[in-house]
């Protein structure tokens, strides 16, 4: 029995009509209930209308992403778009926290924030903790989705790729819990809850229902981290047996990244723990044209942040206007999705789908010469040619 | 022919000490050291015999692995390589105090002869005993797995050009296998890097690139977010690059060299990082060339010891039906005669097997073709001959 309430999704396995908390119950209750109901996770609702316009939080970052900003803006300014960016810089040269915690209280103000990616210099000692994990972690951004899909106008050397990888975020390798119990000897450690397992595999097995795909694998090394990967590998098959319409299974992360680079067109919707999920979604990205093409977004129980799909800062072509826009003009697509203001989303997507086609407007990285500024020149005109004439810009 | 061989042992000695002839650090390529691995720590023994035979310890292993060892001992014969097998079982054994460990003849055998080379070992289920392959490692200290993955010619894949090695650290890192359930459904696992083993790998990276004249060297690490264990990791790779000027040393994140290694896999030349990292990087490379069944490996140890193998299960539904396909073990047998010296018939072996495969003629299944083991190996070895 599966309830569907807008905002919460509920399912039980035999009716039990006591009321249940929105957060995990007390341990002993737990076991109890396990047989008989699954966690609830609130689906993170879209933030207030005010005025008729949202604001969302713009975080720059480093390397490409201020110009990658300034394009977003530009291009929803162009569109009309009901969106107010609210502009947080962030330093990462500077030592103290503070520039990452007004983010991080600009992004709970508004609810919802689209990011560059910020430098982590990792020469300096481990009190520098990175930016970027320390927003994940602070705002509980528990799921990060990337879908990738081979896009017609891009050569690749695979054909018809289309998995949805949905990583957990917050916890595994990148707890960023080490010491250094004797000289010479450093423990890092890898952190898995049931808590959270859970709750990922729920997210993933619900995007999978709701996106209508039929297939979730799981990707652990469980053979050699038997109580760690093990733990999630149990929590994933828990929560399949919720779910008897989507066929699960699962795959040991070398034997994935073999297949992916041999036929990766026998994958659907993948979840894993952090680390395979960074290896996981940078092979998949590599398969599809590279960090320039692929969106990612990260959902929290409150907050969702979308950015690059690899969160690369592309500091190599920073200010040279060759870096590819579309991963984050894709990303700013996601988050009118997420503001629920679907036409426009619609439109900028389908606009940024035909630039892609559009071989002589390939950027470096998909092997051509064009300029950011061109291919943006080039969405914002195939925009106008959808809509009513006025001026030709 | 035995003077060339104390001349490349003395330079060996000089070079170990800081010193050069002729004050040329430089090493030509007529005189690099023929012996690939480590020799820093013991007195450089002339392994490499030039006349004699040299004994190797043989494991068939389990499933297909006594029809692959038959195929590479007759491949081996038909090439008159100076190599003598001595054929061993590894099945463990429970020794005194209840430890688990490998059948003492076989130590015996492999401590005499210091090569080996496996076939593939099943690891049964709920057997009570940890993996052969894991017994092996710990108890000969094989703290480095190297490798190599090249394009074959014959056999088609979306990435052609490959040619890069990988160096994994094989002892410690995120397989510690130190888990500890905290409270119930909280699971800590350790992973663990030590100075030493992290300085143990970096050497032998750039040892191995020196031999085999390898350009550049690029460590792989995820220091931005684990920055005490992968930083100290990292550190020891710099200080060994300091060592070694003539290798390049570039340092690159894991998910940068995943992204790039599917796009332009032809950027990299030998990689050196962590056990887990290289896990699955290896595994990646191997998928670029076309899977385990074609990807030779092996195992250095400290103590010179060295075990070469195959890193393909045991195929039980096809084991004894002579449908199984040797060219990844003969790989390997073919580095293991690169690391004896054994330069020339190295060459006509695998120059024999790539003929073999592009020629298309006879191939085994996993290949594309239909033809039995024995007459895939039937093949090389008349190649083998030809090439004579």
């Amino acid at each position: 029995v599966c309830l569907n309430i807008p905002g919460f999704t509920l399912c039980l396995k035999r009716s039990v009509l006591a009321p249940v908390s929105l957060r995990p119950p007390p341990e002993k209750a737990q076991s109890a209930l396990i047989g008989q109901c699954f966690w609830v996770f609130r689906i993170c609702p879209p933030p207030a209308l005010y005025g008729g316009r949202h604001t969302v939080t713009l975080i720059p970052g480093d390397g490409i992403g201020p110009e990658l900003a300034n394009h977003v803006c530009e291009l929803f300014r162009f569109c009309c778009v009901p969106v107010d960016f609210e502009v947080v810089n962030v330093d990462s040269s500077m030592d103290s926290e503070e520039d990452i915690n007004n983010a991080i209280m600009a992004i709970r103000r508004n609810g919802v924030a689209l990011k560059g990616n910020i430098e982590t210099n990792h020469n300096l000692p481990p009190s520098y903790k990175s930016r970027n994990n320390l927003l994940r972690t602070t705002l509980d951004l528990y799921a990060n989705v990337m879908h990738c899909q081979s896009l017609p106008g891009v050569r690749t050397r695979h054909r018809n790729i289309d998995v949805m990888i949905i990583r957990e975020n917050t916890e595994g390798e990148y707890s960023s819990l080490e010491h250094e119990s004797v000289p010479g000897v450093v423990e890092c450690l890898k952190i898995i809850t049931k808590t959270k397992s859970l709750r990922i595999a729920d997210y993933a097995f619900r995007t999978a229902r709701a996106k209508g795909r039929g297939r979730v694998t799981a990707v652990h090394k469980a053979n050699i981290m038997k109580l760690g990967d093990g733990l999630f590998l149990e929590c994933c098959k828990e929560v399949a047996s919720g779910y008897p319409d989507i066929t699960f299974d699962s795959m040991i992360v070398d034997n994935t990244t073999m297949q992916l680079v041999s036929r990766p067109q026998q994958f659907d919707v993948m979840v894993m723990p952090n680390l395979y999920g960074n290896v996981v979604s940078n092979v998949c990205a590599g398969l599809v044209g590279g960090p320039g093409l692929v969106p990612g977004a990260n959902y929290g129980e409150d907050y969702a942040v979308f950015e690059t799909g690899t969160r690369n800062t592309g500091k190599s072509i920073a200010n040279q206007n060759t870096a590819n826009p579309t991963a984050m003009l894709l990303a700013s697509c996601l988050l009118l999705d997420h503001l629920r203001l679907h036409a426009y989303a619609r439109m900028i997507r389908r606009a940024i789908l035909s630039t892609v086609t559009e071989t002589r407007l390939h950027t470096a990285d998909l092997g051509g010469q064009g300029s950011t500024s061109e291919v943006v020149r080039s969405v914002m005109k195939a925009v106008q040619s959808t809509g009513p004439l006025t001026l030709s810009i | 022919m035995a003077g060339k061989a104390w001349r490349s042992s003395i330079l060996n000695l000089l070079r170990q000490w800081g010193l050069s002839l002729n004050g040329k650090d430089k090493i030509k390529a007529q005189e690099v050291s023929r012996v690939v691995g480590a020799l820093k720590k013991e007195a450089p023994q002339p392994r490499t015999f030039m006349r004699g035979i040299q004994t190797v310890t043989l494991i068939p292993g389990d499933g297909i692995g006594p029809e692959i060892s038959t195929a590479v001992m007759e491949i081996f014969d038909a090439a008159k390589a100076p190599i003598q097998w001595e054929e061993r079982n590894v099945t463990a054994i429970q020794g005194p105090g209840g430890k688990w460990m490998i059948p003492p003849d076989a130590k015996e055998s492999m401590d005499r002869n210091k090569i080996g080379l496996k076939g593939p070992l099943k690891t049964p289920i709920a057997a009570g005993h940890p993996s052969m392959n894991l017994l092996l490692r710990k108890t000969f200290d094989l703290y480095a797995n190297v490798r190599p993955c090249v394009s074959i010619e014959g056999y088609k894949t979306p990435y052609t050009d490959v040619d890069l090695v990988t160096i994994r650290e094989n002892t410690e890192g995120e397989y510690s296998g130190i888990e500890h359930l905290i409270v119930d459904g909280v699971v800590q696992s350790i992973k663990l890097i030590t100075e030493q083993a992290s300085q143990r790998i970096a050497e032998y990276a750039f040892e191995y690139a020196r031999n085999n004249q390898r350009a550049s060297v690029t460590a792989v690490h995820k220091a931005n977010i684990m920055r005490m264990s992968d930083g100290l990791f990292l550190r020891k790779c710099r200080e060994a690059a300091e060592k070694h000027k003539d290798v390049k040393f570039t340092e690159m994140y894991l998910d940068t060299v995943c992204l790039n290694m599917v796009q332009d896999p032809t950027q990299f030349d030998v990689l050196v990082m962590p056990n887990l990292y290289g896990d699955i990087l290896s595994d990646l490379c191997a998928g670029l060339i076309g899977g385990l069944g074609v990807t030779p490996s092996g195992n250095i140890g400290a103590n010179g010891v060295a075990i070469f193998e195959s890193v393909h299960g045991t195929a039980p539904d096809i084991a004894g039906k002579d449908m199984a396909n040797p060219t990844a073990l003969l790989l390997s047998a073919v580095m293991m005669l690169r690391h004896m010296g054994l330069h020339g018939h190295a060459k006509k072996i695998e120059t024999a097997c790539f003929d073999i495969i592009r020629d298309k003629k006879v191939l085994t299944k996993d290949l594309g073709g239909n033809s039995k083991c024995s007459e895939f190996t039937k093949a090389i070895c008349q190649r083998v001959r030809d090439l004579d």
